[in-house]
């Protein structure tokens, strides 16, 4: 599993001297995305850029495109139709279950992670509506712990697969996490399994699914739900990979190939359906949307048995009439109201 | 393929007969004692121990003098000392013990504990990932497919497979023999014993987070028993991309974590000298995640660890994994599938903690 990617772990590690100038370009420095200076430098081609120009181009380098982690309200903000996004189960908060302490007590460093970022967990659920097509979103953001995932993580991911199972909406979910988050031990890794489950039981009662993987996505988010929904599109230039390249340049001792683990690499060796651009990808969902079955007035024949009920009473939701509805919501149609 | 059982070979060594006879010879491999001390030095004392009495022995016999009742003594002195020493051992110390050499891996379950053995080769795509074996099994009344990590005995075995880092060859190896098992209705059975998945630009290449990812969704999906057993060191997402079960099992001294505790000392505390720690602060042994629900059932070793007794260790894995197979076969296919999803959804959930969505 790669280690989750703590920003501040990152720039207060001077001492990794002998990865330092050759691995530069995949580091993911506080100091570059910290509001503040009124200059920052592209991590990917060194151009100083004006700060203001760049979060008014969506945070994507003017001078080579390279698409910069999103904030995830910023991603919402790009993304949702204005005012469509309605927060669900925003109130859950993590729990330092194994009484973990690295520099500070890992329940600790959730609080002021929660103070920090103003929200209290790595990962945004909420039903939106994108160009009039309503959804459920799930959105990883990196600036809380890394878009680690833990305990709550995985289960605010399992409960959007049920709310759109419940809703007979599709899921699209955006991913930049550095994996699995090591303060819960096993009882993250499980979520690896926990979000399978429930993607599986999403996709058995019709439901489609589209993950965006941004930069970057690493570790146990990338080898679980993030690669097995039914479309897999990433932004340019985003790093998407299994074990982080210092992870694995460290175990072979050796340089890693210009642009290894890139978005464009993955496209390449048959891993992507498609990069799309950031300035772009509104409307290329939008479009995509509309091929989901529900979107078409497609009535699903009833589940498979290995979808119906479970012991959460969660059962496959797909109906005629659920389908007829829905199928009513043309891409013409007037933008959805606001879901609550 | 190869039909091979109880020569030594099973364990992916069928093209290579005969290959590593002293495994032969030392009876399945299930015994291979003697040259792995320094790794464990919480059992320095037994092995002191251990030394006199094999000098007292010597004594014995060159001997007229009666010393049996010492040689008793230190035998009994030897088993106390096991008892004492395992009934303490820290999280570090387990993980070593998850690591001995003599540990049975996964030949020596195949030459022990099955009664029959074929094993299957190929991801029909790729390659053929020896740090994979997957093949048809009997163990007594029970047949199914077999998917396992293999780390390998020797020195040159390890090497062959990966010290059982497997790629996603591996992986997409087990997802077709596990269709296959789904396909003939047979229960499958994995043995867990990896560090971890390969990290390496070829894994990348081929997609190694997706090979895991798709066995984990996939393996929701099918409609045969499915047990899990985890015999030495579950590394990650490595181990769980074979590692989704209706029972997941483990051996009492394995461990199983998202992150070795190597790694984890390295990002944390940017020092290996700090695994100790970092084992503990992981909470990954058999207890403790027992207690938190991530395992459904401790299989006990022998005294003083499997690799002191491989074939009783084995044994015991045997007899589990018999009784949760007579269990599990007795169970209609859809309400295992959905038991087994109901089981990772709410995987170590405090009760009542989550809210929940009315779907329906």
């Amino acid at each position: 599993m790669t280690p989750p990617k703590d920003k501040e772990q990152k720039v207060d590690a001077p001492d990794e001297s002998l990865s330092e100038t050759r691995l530069s370009r995949f580091r993911f420095s506080k100091k570059k995305d910290m509001p503040g200076g009124l200059w920052l430098k592209c991590e990917s081609c060194s151009q100083m850029i004006y700060r203001k120009e760049l979060e008014e181009a969506g945070r994507v380098c003017p001078s080579c495109g390279f698409h910069f982690t999103l904030p995830g309200r910023e991603r919402i903000q790009l993304l949702a139709d204005p005012d469509s996004f309605a927060e669900h189960f925003a109130e859950i908060t993590g729990l330092d279950r194994l009484s973990f302490t690295d520099k500070i007590p890992y329940g600790e460093k959730l609080v002021q992670t929660a103070k920090r970022t103003g929200q209290n967990e790595a990962l945004i659920a909420g039903t939106a509506s994108i160009e009039g097509r309503a959804v459920v979103l799930a959105i990883l953001d990196f600036s809380f712990m890394g878009g680690s995932m833990g305990e709550v993580v995985g289960e605010k991911f399992a409960l959007a697969c049920d709310l759109a199972r419940a809703k007979g909406l599709p899921l699209v979910c955006f991913t930049s996490s550095g994996g699995a988050r090591m303060h819960e031990g096993a009882l993250s890794l499980m979520q690896m399994a926990k979000t399978c489950s429930a993607l599986q039981s999403l996709h058995d009662a019709g439901g489609m699914s589209i993950c965006v993987l941004t930069h970057p996505t690493t570790g146990g988010v990338t080898a679980s739900f993030a690669t097995v929904c039914d479309l897999t599109l990433a932004e340019p230039g985003a790093l998407i990979g299994f074990a982080g390249p210092r992870v694995i340049a460290a175990t072979l001792k050796q340089e890693l190939p210009a642009g290894f683990q890139r978005a464009e690499f993955l496209l390449e060796k048959g891993m992507l359906d498609a990069i799309v651009e950031r300035s772009s990808l509104r409307a290329t969902l939008a479009k995509l949307l509309d091929y989901a079955p529900m979107a078409r007035g497609v009535a699903l024949a009833p589940t498979t048995s290995t979808g119906s009920a479970d012991a959460k009473g969660v059962a496959p939701a797909w109906s005629a009439t659920q389908a007829e509805v829905l199928g009513s919501r043309r891409p013409t149609a007037p933008k959805t109201p606001r879901k609550a | 393929m190869s039909d091979s059982k109880r020569n030594g070979e099973a364990d992916g060594l069928a093209r290579i007969p005969g290959a590593d006879a002293g495994h032969e010879a030392a009876g399945g491999g299930v015994s291979r004692r003697g040259n792995t001390r320094a790794a464990m030095p919480f059992e320095r004392e037994i092995h002191e121990t251990e030394a006199k009495l094999a000098e007292l022995r010597d004594a014995a016999r060159s001997t007229t003098l009666d010393i049996s009742e010492e040689i008793e003594n230190t035998e009994k002195r030897i088993q106390e000392l096991i008892a004492r020493i395992y009934s303490g051992l820290t999280a570090w110390q387990r993980v070593n013990v998850a690591r001995h050499p003599d540990r049975p891996v996964t030949a020596d379950y195949i030459a022990t504990m099955l009664d029959e053995f074929t094993e299957l080769h190929g991801d029909r795509s790729f390659g053929d990932d020896r740090a994979m074996v997957t093949g048809l099994a009997r163990m007594g009344d029970h047949r199914f497919v077999l998917v396992a990590h293999r780390k390998g005995r020797t020195t040159k075995e390890r090497l062959e497979c990966n010290f059982g880092c497997a790629h996603p060859e591996g992986y997409r190896k087990a997802w077709r023999k596990m269709k296959l098992a789904e396909k003939l209705r047979l229960p499958i059975v994995t043995l867990v014993n990896t560090p971890g998945a390969y990290p390496g630009i070829g894994a990348e290449e081929r997609g190694q987070a997706l090979a895991i990812a798709e066995n984990i969704i996939g393996m929701f999906t099918l409609t045969v028993p499915i047990v899990v057993c985890v015999i030495g060191e579950g590394g990650s997402g490595g181990a769980l991309g074979i590692g989704v079960g209706d029972r997941v099992l483990m051996l009492e001294h394995a461990y199983y974590s998202v992150i070795s505790p190597e790694g984890c000392a390295a990002i944390l505390w940017k020092s290996g000298e700090r695994s100790a720690d970092a084992a503990e602060a992981l909470k990954l042994t058999s207890e403790n995640l027992s207690s938190l629900g991530v395992v459904d059932e401790i299989v006990r070793e022998p005294l003083g660890g499997a690799h002191r007794d491989p074939a009783g260790a084995i044994q015991n894995v045997r007899e589990a994994l018999t009784r949760h197979l007579d269990e599990l076969v007795q169970i209609p296919v859809d309400r295992l599938v959905a038991e087994r999803r109901t089981k990772f959804r709410n995987i170590a959930a405090l009760e009542g903690r989550f809210p929940t969505v009315a779907v329906g």
